[in-house]
This record gives C-alpha cells, structure tokens and sequence, in this order.
C-alpha cells in the first residue's frame, strides 16, 4: 500500500518535472495588447457575438473572412509587436463600427518603411520601383496594394530569415500567388474576367507539381535583377521564362533568384556553391561538381594516354 | 571468310549490339551536352538533347532487357560468367600480353573458342559493364524520368540528385568503357577484322 502510494507520488513527480521542462521548452509567446485582445475577441473568430440593442437579443453573425485576424498566426508574424490601433483608427473600438471608418485609407507598407535608413537593407523604395512597372500595377493601378499579397496579419520573413530551408521558402512565396490565382472571389476584386486554370496554363511545363513544389512562381514571372534581392516586377506571361535551360544548365537564372542567398552565403565562406545550391533541390545541368569533374578528366587522360602509347608501340613494331 | 572461322555472334545479338551501339553514342552526346552545356554555347539545344536522350534511355533499357532473356535463354549468359578461382591471375595474364606478348608476336593466353569466346579481361570488363553499371545507369534513369518514383531524402541529401550524381558517374564508367572496347577491338592481325566481325558474326579463323 505504502509502496503503491510512493509509486503515484514519483509518477506525479515525473510528469511535473516533465511538463515543466516541456513549459521551459516553449517559444515565449507574444501577448496581444489590451486593446488588441478586445478586437480579436471578434476578429480572431469566424463567428461573432453582439447584443442588439434595438431587438434587445444575441445575435450570432459569421465574420467577413477577409476581417477574420488568425491569432496564432498573428503573434508569429513579423509586425506581431503592433497593436491594432497603430494602424487602425481608434474608434473601431466601437460597436457597431462607425460607417465612415470604412473610407479611411490604410497604410501601405511604404508609409512606414519607404525612405527608412532603419530599413534599407529590404531595398523597399526599389521594390516599390518594381511593382509600379509590374503587370499588377499597370493593370489595376492604385487599386493594387502590396497587402493584396501580403497578408500584414500574416507575413513572416522568407528568404530573409537565416537558415530558411528553400522548400518553406517556395511554399509561403507560392501561397502569395495563390490566395488570388487560385481563389475566384479574391481574384475577381481586381478584374471582372475570368480566373485563368492555372493547370491549364501550365500544361506545357513537364513535371508540373515537382515544379510548383520546388520553385517559386516568382523564379518564371520576375526578370533577373542584381538590384533587389526578391524582384517585384511580376512580368506579363509572354515574358515568363518558358526556355527549359533557362533554369536547367550550369548557368541557371535560379543561382540568381531562389539559390541567391544561399549561394552567397556560401561564396562569402570561400566554397564552391553548386552544393548548397542543390542542398534541398535539384535542377538537372547544375549538378557538376569541380571534384568529379577533376577525377573523371584524369581518368579519362590516362585512358587516352595508355590508348595513344598502344597504338605508338604498335605502329613501332610494325615498322 | 575461311571455313575456320567462327560464328559467335547469332543475329539477335548483333542486332541488339547496334541498336545499342547507336542508343549509347547518343546517350553519351546528348548526356554530355545536357551536364556541361552552357546557355551561351549550347553544343545541342536542351530541348533536343532531352528528347534524344529520354528517346535513346528507353530504347536502350527495353534492349537491355531483351539482352537479359535472349542471354539467359540462349546460353550466351555463360560467357560472363567467369571461373573466380585464379580470374586475378588470368586477368593479368592477358593484360601482360596487350602490353608485352603482343609486340612480341607470341601466341594468345587464351584463344578464342565457341565455349570462351572472352578472354579474361573481356569477361571481367563485359560483367561489370553490362550487370553493374547499365543496371544501375537504367534504373536511375527510370528514377530520374519518374522523380516521383524517388525518396525525397536520403541522409538529408536531395534523393534526386543522388540519383543524378549516380547516373551521370554510371555515364561516365560506361563512355570510358566504350573507349576501350573500341580501342581493343581494333587489337589483332588486321585492325579491322573485329569490326567486320560484329557486323557479319564470324570470327577470323587466324584471330582465334
């Protein structure tokens, strides 16, 4: 009985000590401001409450998916220290909200970061360049917002952020592109005419899933620049790369798009690039490696010269 | 033709020799354009080197595969099959007289018969090539026209490009064996004998 006892109190013991170290563990979370946790109180829902006042009764109403805030991916993205009303008016606090709220103009990402020595390193001010001549902004001109890509509740660094691994790289630049390519309603905010199939459109390209699994859209739909490291100029699809060796040859457009950092990265520490490049992918042309290279190009000499000495001793003899 | 000579090479393996002779010169041109081709000097257009290769991969698979029944059903499987006790010595042997006895106009080590029509050297260098290398050359070449087919990671390293690396080094083993195996072929009473030999399928008696 004793023994039974002292054998729940250590099991008790061990899962204390276990959650605890699992507790420590944890990545410290961000916390929502007051005023924050009082606007996702709704926003962070699918579903809303409020009183009617003029019926006197609850009202459950389903929330506009574009206003729905995901919480969890909010504390984790990049802007997550901000609080709602630092960009949003603060009379939203209010309910109903005031209808002229409405027509307030957001801030766009250049309000913030354009001109900002702080944030020179992101090259915004050339961005931005690059979405004026992109076939997004010669479309649908003001209309057009950076936000339409990047979800500001959202947005996390990709390429940027040290030791991304280039396969989450592609999925979340990819996902970019799709929240309109391949959603009809997000899509049609922009344009009345149809949403292309994108299967469709890229029938001719072979291995269609490996290579939207392992390449960004950006990689076809951008020119290569040495100015800014993501390109934002989106080109019009008759200028999209549709030439195979373009990417796959030693001398791929990749090394100076979604290799680039890494390939950096590794010249600056002396090596020879081609592995990291090919460290999580594989692009056929670009696997040659300097060692091969050198083995197979001394056994192949000794081939030929053991070859050219035969035939010199055989015509030697001959004579 | 003497009545001595021999008749090793039935039609069926003749047949497949050229057709295989033909797949692997284009594999190793359009192999070799598609790994060191650059975009400002392309030696073939990739598209076309792609389509040649896949082309040529397919045919030269499907042939092996006939290879593989037609020597096991013919008998000519034997021939590959080497007696390991003394095949080091034996190699030697017969590489010391490509190298020495030849020059000195002594005998063959190990003349040509219906039984053995390879000499030990020849046997050694046929096993290896044709069920080690193009086995493995054939399967990543299925891998790398079905990537899918292929594990993501092996040992974190890309699954693909493993298969690549192993496919092109198979590539070059088998180039450098083409090499030699043209070169030796040439190796006898007239430099041209063997090359008629794999067309007409006799050997010459005063070759043996």
């Amino acid at each position: 009985m004793i023994t039974e006892h002292l054998f729940k109190k250590y099991l008790m013991l061990c899962f204390l000590l276990a959650s605890g170290i699992f507790c420590f563990a944890q990545v410290e979370p961000v916390t929502l401001s007051e005023q924050s946790s009082h606007c996702i109180q709704c926003h962070g829902n699918r579903y809303y409450k409020f009183h009617n006042k003029v019926t006197g009764s609850e009202v459950k109403k389903l929330m506009n998916p574009y206003y729905f805030i995901d919480s969890t991916k909010y504390v984790q993205a990049i802007h997550s220290f901000f609080s709602c009303e630092d960009c949003h008016a603060a009379d939203y606090v209010n309910y109903p909200h005031p209808s002229e709220l409405k027509l307030e103009p957001k801030l766009s990402c250049i309000d913030c970061h354009g001109g900002d020595e702080t944030f020179a390193k992101y090259q915004f001010d050339q961005m931005a360049e690059e979405v004026a001549n992109s076939v997004h902004k010669q479309a649908f001109g003001e209309q057009f917002k950076c936000e339409m890509c990047h979800d500001l509740h959202s947005y996390k660094l990709g390429a940027r952020k040290e030791n991304s691994k280039i396969t989450e790289i592609v999925k979340q630049d990819n996902e970019m592109c799709l929240s309109c390519h391949n959603n009809l309603s997000k899509y049609q905010i922009l344009t009345d005419n149809q949403k292309p199939e994108l299967l469709k459109t890229h029938e001719w390209l072979p291995n269609q899933e490996l290579h939207f699994l392992n390449v960004r859209c950006i990689e076809c739909h951008t020119p290569v620049t040495d100015t800014v490291m993501v390109s934002h100029k989106i080109l019009p699809k008759e200028k999209a790369v549709h030439l195979c060796s373009d990417c796959h040859s030693t001398n791929s457009i990749l090394r100076d798009k979604l290799y680039k950092y890494a390939a950096i990265q590794s010249r600056n520490e002396g090596g020879y690039y081609n592995s990291v490049i090919l460290n999580e992918a594989y692009v056929i042309g670009a696997n040659r490696n300097k060692y091969f290279n050198i083995i197979s190009l001394l056994i192949l000499g000794l081939a030929l010269g053991g070859i050219s000495l035969h035939i010199a001793a055989r015509i030697i003899n001959k004579k | 033709m003497s009545k001595h000579d021999l008749y090793l090479y039935p039609v069926w393996l003749r047949i497949w020799h050229g057709v295989n002779a033909i797949c692997i010169i284009l594999l190793i041109v359009t192999g070799i354009s598609m790994q060191y081709g650059n975009l400002d000097y392309p030696f073939l257009p990739f598209k076309t080197s792609v389509l040649l290769h896949n082309f040529a991969g397919v045919t030269a698979a499907i042939g092996y595969a006939v290879f593989l029944v037609y020597n096991h059903f013919s008998g000519n499987g034997k021939q590959y099959v080497p007696n390991y006790r003394g095949f080091a010595g034996r190699i030697s042997k017969q590489g010391m007289y490509y190298l020495y006895g030849y020059f000195k106009g002594e005998p063959k080590p190990f003349p040509i018969t219906k039984e053995n029509k390879f000499n030990p050297l020849q046997r050694f260098s046929y096993l290896t090539t044709m069920y080690v290398f193009v086995p493995i050359i054939a399967i990543t070449g299925v891998g790398l026209l079905y990537p899918e087919l292929i594990f993501t990671k092996i040992f974190n390293i890309g699954g693909v490009q493993l298969t690549a690396v192993l496919h092109s080094v198979m590539g070059f083993f088998i180039s450098l064996f083409l090499i030699v195996h043209l070169y030796v072929a040439s190796i006898g009473k007239n430099p041209l004998r063997n090359y008629k030999s794999i067309i007409n399928g006799y050997h010459a008696a005063d070759d043996h």
